[in-house]
């Protein structure tokens, strides 16, 4: 539809951001709701319901990395050491606290995307005086350390893992939790601060010699992005056993792999990437072994044949989206060039 | 007397880090890339070793050139086909590939030869009694030939003309070809011989631990790593330090604290370089022009 042809002025139906607000909110908890009403209908079996939970902590954790990786420009390979700690922090919250599970659940998730939070400052901190390879090296040092750590600790089980978790992760919570993830960090990328944080990614120096607190905007991005990370780390922990060797670099690779075949700073790109990816090892059960293969001969090839991913940086919005299918409507009904109105 | 033990395992361990760590910092100073795949270079070398001494029953003497030889052809192989085409593109492509091809060869030899470890015959077994225990041959041999190699590299890199050649390219790609240095076979053959010496490597590390995975040149190569930013990555003189350093460093918190801390030790010294000293001890800053 790239190629409509500007019709005089159109009206156009989602003008106002709160129109598309409106329509976005109306939308999502459309699908909320439809993909609610099917589970509690038994039309998707408990297997189905738990690969949609699945894709929903997927699509947080792309969505989240790519505000580092994509909108930030840096390359963060720790992403699973975040992922871990607001797992662990959800988990023994839930494990300890005996509350309705509507009302502990969020807490539990919001408590790990706030622990994921801090720590990502501290970590973005220091981490973020150093860029490119060193960033990537340092994070994924901190990344493994917590795992080291983690793994001897008494209170998170050790190597055996952290067990008897409740299965609170549900498919309305999920979908809550990717609407308010891609919620965020949309709008962020869309105020003046995500402006201040695209400069960063354009020209470092440009953007300091503007006047943007460059170290500032780092590090309250990177956090953001560690926090989010933490959050599908809650929703993770609430489907499973957790084990530290479960966050180790293959996971944090595992993660960029989705972004970056998605394309770097696009969130659409993400959650397509995301969901294909959790879905396609599933359909390919009987090649579990060849997943993995597959996954680094298409990270390969797509570095060496479309660097940008397959979205690139494009992003789409459902209220403009909505506008060029009318144009388009009217402009095959009103012929070519009709200019009519 | 304890002490002394866990300075020679420190020295053992640090040399095979330090082997590891030159190819990271010769194919860093040459392409500015972290090599990735280059801690699965070293499983590689120990799988073809053992396949072939186990599976093929060739001698140990045929065995370990040969696994040397095919280890740096794959690493030539692994840069003409997936750096080379990307060597003007960003950085962080030419990162994530390396992490691509990490990927493709630990999932390969998984399902080639399986997950679950396999058990490699120490190729120099005994030892010479020393103060009250035995030093097993394998330390011996450990320290001597990576001592050997070293010296040998030290030699080729400024003596020789490739080691000119890799000096130059190292410096400046784009002058090094004007004044008639061939860059891609300097290239390539750097690659090889960092791939050489991971696959020395492999066979000295997996002498004295026994067994080989899948996984394990993960890990290892890791530690190698932060034994090349720690001495100063594209420093030959840094990555020897490093390793030794990172050895003891291991072999010290291992006796001495807990065996299980020893790797969060090491990823903390890397982090203390990181943050203090970014260029490593011998390595030489970079300033960005504006």
């Amino acid at each position: 539809m790239g190629g409509v042809k500007k019709i005089g002025e159109p009206k156009r139906l989602f003008s106002s951001t709160w129109s598309r607000y409106l329509l976005n909110v109306l939308s999502a908890a459309l699908l909320c709701l439809a993909l609610v009403y099917l589970s509690v209908s038994r039309a998707i079996t408990p297997y189905t319901s738990s690969l949609i939970v699945q894709i929903g902590y997927n699509i947080i954790l792309a969505v989240s990395l790519n505000l580092a990786a994509g909108f930030l420009g840096q390359l963060p390979l720790g992403h699973a050491g975040f992922m871990s700690v607001g797992a662990y922090a959800a988990a023994l919250f839930t494990k300890s606290m005996d509350l309705p599970a509507m009302l502990e659940f969020p807490i539990a998730i919001a408590l790990g995307g706030v622990v994921a939070f801090l720590f990502g400052i501290v970590i973005g901190l220091p981490a973020l005086r150093l860029r490119g390879d060193y960033l990537a090296i340092i994070t994924l040092g901190f990344a493994e350390i917590i795992r080291v750590i983690i793994n001897n600790l008494e209170f998170t089980g050790g190597a055996i893992g952290l067990r008897g978790i409740p299965r609170h992760s549900t498919i309305a919570w999920s979908f809550v939790w990717v609407f308010v993830t891609i919620y965020a960090i949309s709008t962020l990328i869309r105020s003046r601060h995500g402006r201040a944080i695209l400069s960063i990614r354009e020209d470092e120096i440009a953007a300091e010699a503007s006047g943007i607190s460059t170290t500032y905007y780092k590090v309250i991005a990177f956090a953001i992005s560690a926090a989010f990370a933490g959050v599908a780390g809650g929703l993770y922990a609430h489907t499973t056993i957790l084990l530290p060797s479960n966050f180790g670099f293959m996971k944090s690779a595992e993660i960029l792999v989705m972004v970056v075949l998605g394309g770097l700073g696009s969130i659409l790109g993400s959650v397509i990437s995301a969901t294909v990816l959790t879905i396609l090892p599933e359909l390919l059960r009987g090649f579990k072994e060849y997943r993995m293969i597959v996954y680094a001969l298409v990270l390969i090839l797509v570095m060496i044949f479309k660097p940008s991913g397959l979205c690139g940086r494009y992003d789409f919005s459902l209220g403009s989206g909505i506008d060029r299918v009318f144009a388009a409507i009217r402009a095959k009904i009103l012929g070519k060039g009709g200019n009519a109105k | 007397m304890t002490v002394l033990y866990q300075l020679i395992n420190g020295v053992q361990i640090g040399s095979i880090y330090a082997l590891v760590a030159l190819g990271y910092s010769m194919v860093y100073g040459i392409v500015r890339l972290i090599n990735f795949a280059h801690g699965d270079i070293i499983m590689v070398g120990a799988y073809a070793v053992w396949f072939l001494m186990v599976r093929l029953g060739v001698p140990a003497w045929a065995a370990v050139p040969l696994a040397i030889l095919f280890s740096s052809l794959l690493g030539m192989g692994i840069e003409k086909v997936a750096y080379k085409p990307l060597r003007n593109s960003a950085r962080i492509s030419l990162l994530i590939t390396a992490i691509g091809i990490s990927f493709l060869l630990q999932n390969l030899a998984q399902v080639v030869f399986g997950a679950d470890p396999r058990m490699f015959t120490n190729l120099f077994p005994g030892g010479i009694p020393f103060g009250g225990k035995d030093l097993p041959y394998v330390t011996v041999v450990t320290v001597a030939v990576s001592a050997v190699l070293m010296i040998g590299l030290s030699i080729l890199v400024s003596r020789t003309k490739i080691g000119k050649a890799m000096r130059a390219v190292s410096e400046d790609k784009d002058t090094a070809q004007l004044m008639g240095v061939n860059v891609n076979n300097t290239i390539s053959f750097t690659f090889a011989l960092g791939s050489a010496l991971a696959a020395v490597a492999a066979v000295l590390y997996c002498s004295s631990y026994a067994q080989i995975q899948p996984t394990m040149g993960s890990m290892l190569g890791l530690k190698a790593f932060v034994a090349a930013v720690l001495g100063g990555i594209g420093s030959m003189p840094g990555a020897m330090l490093g390793g030794l350093l990172i050895g003891m460093a291991e072999s010290l918190t291992k006796g001495y604290i807990s065996s299980k801390l020893a790797d969060a030790v090491v990823f903390g010294i890397l982090i203390v370089v990181l943050l203090f000293k970014p260029a490593g001890i011998l390595g030489r800053g970079v300033r960005e022009k504006v």
